[in-house]
């Protein structure tokens, strides 16, 4: 079995991050082996799949998996970590006597594989035991052989570390030539080839790919010291994310430089050196009522938390209660069709077939096809977020294909997909969404975000603050939070821009579970108002 | 074989040792046992085992350093970790920060290990768990809990003669009891070395109780609140401001610990840049660390494999050390200041510490307060400016007014904007300390807590 390692990075942001490497440590070439060829994998498939039905399973599906990871970390001048893991091996997933069994192994042989379906059946079996209403699956027809891959440009694991270190260096001068104290950067890239196979008679067989340049920028003052992160987004593209594309720039109200998919790391850690600047001189946010304009970068995170997470079904339905918590939008406020989650503007949809997004797949860890579906239409609670054993409980019969592990090792279970915010039809730009503002605060970047076990009470800060008055863009200014409550906050929303400010921001490392797993997910929307938010004052004094 | 006795672990990194070209050379040896069991809407959904073991091996020469992992220990797979990391330390980039390997040290052995713990069977996980369900239904109540064991071993040899070993082991479990209809819910958490301990059946009660008890919660102003804090709701608050004081961050001046210049000082180059020595806190707060500790032992060394002894990191109410790393203590002339750990990370990730509190129980503080909030456990903590340590989160799963030394009806979550700085000089009383995720944390009471927003949550 694989053994999670976590490998913890100081000096980033606020305390330090425990990232989670699976697997051994390899050399940056063997990354790039393709590994095994197709035949060999549908071959091994097969035989666990055999083995699983003849031990008395009547469903199984197992995921042959290759994990491989590439951390760079650098801390002001030096370069702190290179690491590359490697984690490979097989799944094996089956229900007999009605119950759900898992088994996995990383020795691949075909007698190892045959032994781990049969211990897949034999869990399952003693598992049964518990069961109080055997699981059913929703209907999937075999698709045969299927290949797919994220459409990237550049492998980001092709390109030398050497322009990888580089890069990060440059970065991390840009921001402590124009005004940083200190910055870490950070480049995750990950690829999970993973192929699937069931007795649905699917072959299915993913490429996927995902990246992530972060940094963490500090500026000490005379009076103390503030913070600033990176506002690139994590992404499913290759290293050409890093190609600082201006096209994909969106300048707005002469503040702030948004990216959509193509990022300058450089411009913004510059960026970032002078803004921590003026962070250090700004002045404290008066308490009270703003009109808030939030820009994607940071509007993507109240999505997750208020809208991603409550709508996951396994949550509505009690299974995650012992850690994360239930939901608030209850099957009964669903099953009245006149819930108003937000105000009739507000659409959001899930989907895993984003191009760029980090949900992005051709079919889900149980194969199924992916798509895009309705979760608010017009403000209305419309639909959860299911999977094969889920959809029956809320009457439909079709998975929506948002089933994920984040290993071979792991049973896959339920994971948010993307899920995000229709733009406006029209096509106003974030300067227009502001231009209307009276009294205002424009918001960049997530900063603090805290929400309770059922997703009503929230409380979310941002990196950048900016007044509005007037329409205007007055002053950058500090100390912001804003607290509400889900249904309020949505039913509050006034406006958005259109497609052209469009923009997904995500999450790399998002957990659930016990143990804990993590995913990675999307979340577009573009610049958006909601009415008369309590915004809070931070700023205290001690000791 | 996941678990490796010492000699089997000495013997496997003389072998490594043996084969390295390098100036240095420190492998680091590790494996594990797990098993975990979860269960919801009172049926078991998950449960299973993992065991793996991995060597790491870490190559200098000069100030370049590599490392690779493998978890093969015939001879050619050692050949070839050994190598990987030479070829990696041959490319790495020097590192300015790069410091000697420690040489031998000596150990205290600490009482880290369980036989009870390390032989538990899948049946007993699930007996545990059904012992937490059935009184559950009983009350036509719905748990959900997870009951995770394991028993591990870390070992770390290197060529300058230093040989560190440690078994250990520990289990967690936690529930949560909910009612049917969602009005109510309650929670339990332990966490010990030796799972005799553990009693599912009976914890499992107090999350009953507080479930039953938590129906038709009353609205409550937010506003600031005389509290009692069960050893649950200032964990993780007392954790990260412990994660918080490193003395590295404090000197760079990025730290709640930072001493910046007074009016009129000028300070100069070497001086100082941090608060040890200052008193920061009520005097009735003393927070160490200990190895030995029976309640929360940790292996006697840290993860570089330094001994580590029993260290006043607070001593009534007085910072007097902060942790550092080799290279930082070495750079301020300071002495190198390493900290006991539960076996997951190092300080500030799963840094252990004792907190020194009173003798009395939570019910005997209850029953002295005239008016305040009894909070079970707090959620969802975040930082929201890390210079003032303030921090955001929320309570949840019990939270009840006291009047006149009796608990006398639940209230709904608030959200909190609070500081542990501000909590540590509001003190009314600290009670007796409980284990609490490898920490030892008295309940407190603590007047003028800030909540700052109510919450619908249950």
């Amino acid at each position: 079995m694989d053994r999670r390692q976590f490998v913890k990075l100081t000096g980033i942001g606020v305390g330090s991050l425990m990232l989670p490497i699976a697997g051994r440590m390899v050399s940056a070439e063997e990354l790039l082996d393709p590994g095994m060829d197709f035949g060999t994998k549908k071959r091994l498939g097969t035989i666990a799949l055999e083995a699983a039905t003849k031990a008395g399973a009547s469903y199984a599906d197992a995921r042959i998996g290759r994990y491989l990871n590439q951390f760079v970390t650098a801390q002001e001048t030096r370069v702190d970590n290179i690491v590359s893991t490697e984690s490979a091996g097989i799944g094996i997933r089956v229900i007999a006597n009605g119950t759900w069994g898992f088994a996995a192994t990383s020795d691949v042989t075909p007698d190892s594989i045959a032994a781990t379906a049969r211990q897949a059946v034999a869990v399952a079996k003693a598992n049964a035991k518990f069961q109080t209403s055997p699981v059913r699956l929703a209907p999937v027809k075999g698709v045969g052989d299927v290949q797919w891959r994220t459409p990237v440009k550049k492998n980001a694991f092709e390109v030398p570390i050497a322009e990888k270190v580089d890069l990060l260096m440059e970065v991390n001068n840009a921001a402590m030539d124009n005004g940083a104290s200190f910055i870490s950067s950070i480049l995750f890239q990950v690829n999970e080839k993973k192929f699937f196979a069931s007795t649905d008679g699917s072959f299915i067989d993913q490429d996927v790919h995902r990246l992530w340049a972060p940094f963490f920028a500090t500026a000490v003052g005379e009076n103390g010291f503030k913070t600033r992160s990176g506002q690139g987004n994590p992404v499913g593209m290759g290293y050409e994310y890093l190609d600082g594309d201006t096209s994909e720039q969106v300048k707005i109200a002469g503040a702030n430089t948004g990216y959509r998919f193509s990022y300058d790391m450089v411009q913004d850690a510059r960026d970032a050196g002078r803004q921590l600047q003026t962070k250090l001189k700004a002045r404290s946010v008066e308490p009270g009522k703003y009109d808030l304009v939030l820009d994607p970068h940071h509007l993507m995170l109240t999505i997750h938390e208020s809208v991603g997470h409550p709508l996951e079904l396994d949550r509505v339905l009690g299974y995650e209660a012992n850690y994360a918590g239930t939901s608030f939008a209850t099957l009964d406020k669903w099953r009245s069709g006149k819930f108003e989650y937000g105000s009739d503007i507000v659409n959001l949809f899930a989907d895993k077939t984003q191009k760029h997004s980090l949900g992005y797949v051709e079919y889900d860890d149980e194969g199924v096809k992916t798509r895009e579906w309705d979760l608010v239409k017009d403000g209305i609670l419309v639909n959860y977020q299911a999977i094969r054993d889920q959809v029956h409980m809320i009457d439909q019969d079709a998975s929506h294909g948002c089933c994920y592990s984040q290993s071979w090792s792991d049973v896959q279970f339920q994971r948010m997909p993307n899920v995000s915010l229709r733009p406006n039809e029209d096509d106003l730009s974030a300067d227009d969404i502001i231009a209307d503002v009276e009294n205002g605060i424009y918001i960049v970047g997530r900063g603090s975000y805290s929400i309770d076990q059922q997703r009503y009470n929230f409380q979310f800060g941002g990196q950048l603050y900016y007044e509005i008055k007037d329409g205007k863009i007055t002053e950058q200014i500090e100390d912001v939070a804003y607290q509400s409550n889900t249904q309020e906050f949505w039913n509050s929303c006034v406006g958005m821009a259109g497609a052209d400010d469009y923009r997904i921001g995500g999450s790399f490392f998002d957990g659930k579970g016990q143990p804990s797993q993590v995913s990675a997910v999307s979340h577009g929307c573009s610049t958006t108002r909601f009415n008369q938010v309590n915004v809070i004052n931070t700023a205290r004094k001690v000791g | 074989m996941a678990i490796m006795t010492e000699k089997q672990a000495k013997e496997l990194l003389a072998r490594v040792l043996e084969l390295s070209e390098a100036d240095e050379c420190e492998c680091n040896l590790s494996g594990s046992n797990q098993g975990n069991i979860r269960y919801a809407r009172n049926t078991v959904s998950t449960s299973g085992e993992v065991s793996d073991v991995t060597l790491l091996v870490q190559s200098s020469f000069g100030k370049r350093t590599g490392s690779a992992t493998i978890n093969e220990f015939d001879d050619a797979s050692l050949q070839r970790v050994v190598q990987r990391s030479e070829e990696l330390a041959r490319l790495a980039p020097e590192n300015p920060e790069w410091v000697p390997l420690l040489g031998p040290q000596e150990y205290k052995k600490t009482p880290t290990w369980s036989e009870a713990t390390a032989a538990v069977t899948p049946e007993e996980r699930a007996r545990a768990a059904e012992a937490s369900i059935v009184p559950s239904k009983k009350e036509k109540l719905v748990a959900a809990g997870f009951l995770d064991d394991s028993e591990s071993f870390i070992a770390i040899m290197n060529n300058k003669g230093m040989f560190a070993y440690n078994l250990s082991t520990e289990c967690n479990f936690t529930a949560t009891i909910r009612t049917a209809d969602g009005t109510g819910s309650g929670w339990v958490s332990r966490d010990y070395t030796d799972i005799t301990k553990l009693d599912t059946g009976s914890a499992s009660q107090i999350a009953i109780r507080k479930s039953l008890g938590s129906r038709d919660a009353r609205a409550m102003e937010p506003g600031r609140y005389t509290v009692i804090l069960e050893p649950a709701a200032s964990e993780t608050l007392l954790a990260n401001m412990v994660g918080a004081m490193s003395q590295r961050s404090a000197d760079e001046g990025r730290s709640f610990l930072s001493r910046k210049a007074k009016d009129g000082e000028e300070l100069s180059e070497d001086a100082p840049r941090n608060r040890v020595g200052e008193k920061l806190f009520d005097e009735r707060v003393t927070i160490h660390s200990d190895p030995s500790n029976p309640d929360v032992p940790t292996p006697g060394f840290a993860a570089d494999g330094h001994a580590v002894s029993p260290t006043v990191w607070i001593d009534k109410g007085v910072v007097k050390l902060l942790p550092n790393s080799r290279y930082w203590a070495e750079k301020t002339g300071v002495p190198y200041q390493p900290a006991a750990f539960t076996g997951g990370g190092m300080f500030g990730g799963n840094a252990q510490f004792i907190m020194e509190g009173g003798k009395r129980s939570l019910e005997e503080m209850i029953a002295d307060t005239r008016r305040g909030v009894l909070v079970t456990r707090t959620w969802y903590i975040r930082s929201v400016d890390p210079q003032t340590l303030l921090y955001t989160g929320l309570t949840r799963d019990g939270t009840f007014f006291i009047e006149d030394g009796e608990i006398k009806y639940p209230i709904k979550n608030f959200r909190f904007n609070e500081s542990p700085i501000v909590m540590l000089n509001n003190i009314e009383e600290l009670g007796k300390p409980v284990r609490i995720n490898g920490r030892m944390v008295p309940p407190m009471k603590i007047r003028d807590f800030t909540f700052s927003s109510l919450s619908d949550a249950v």
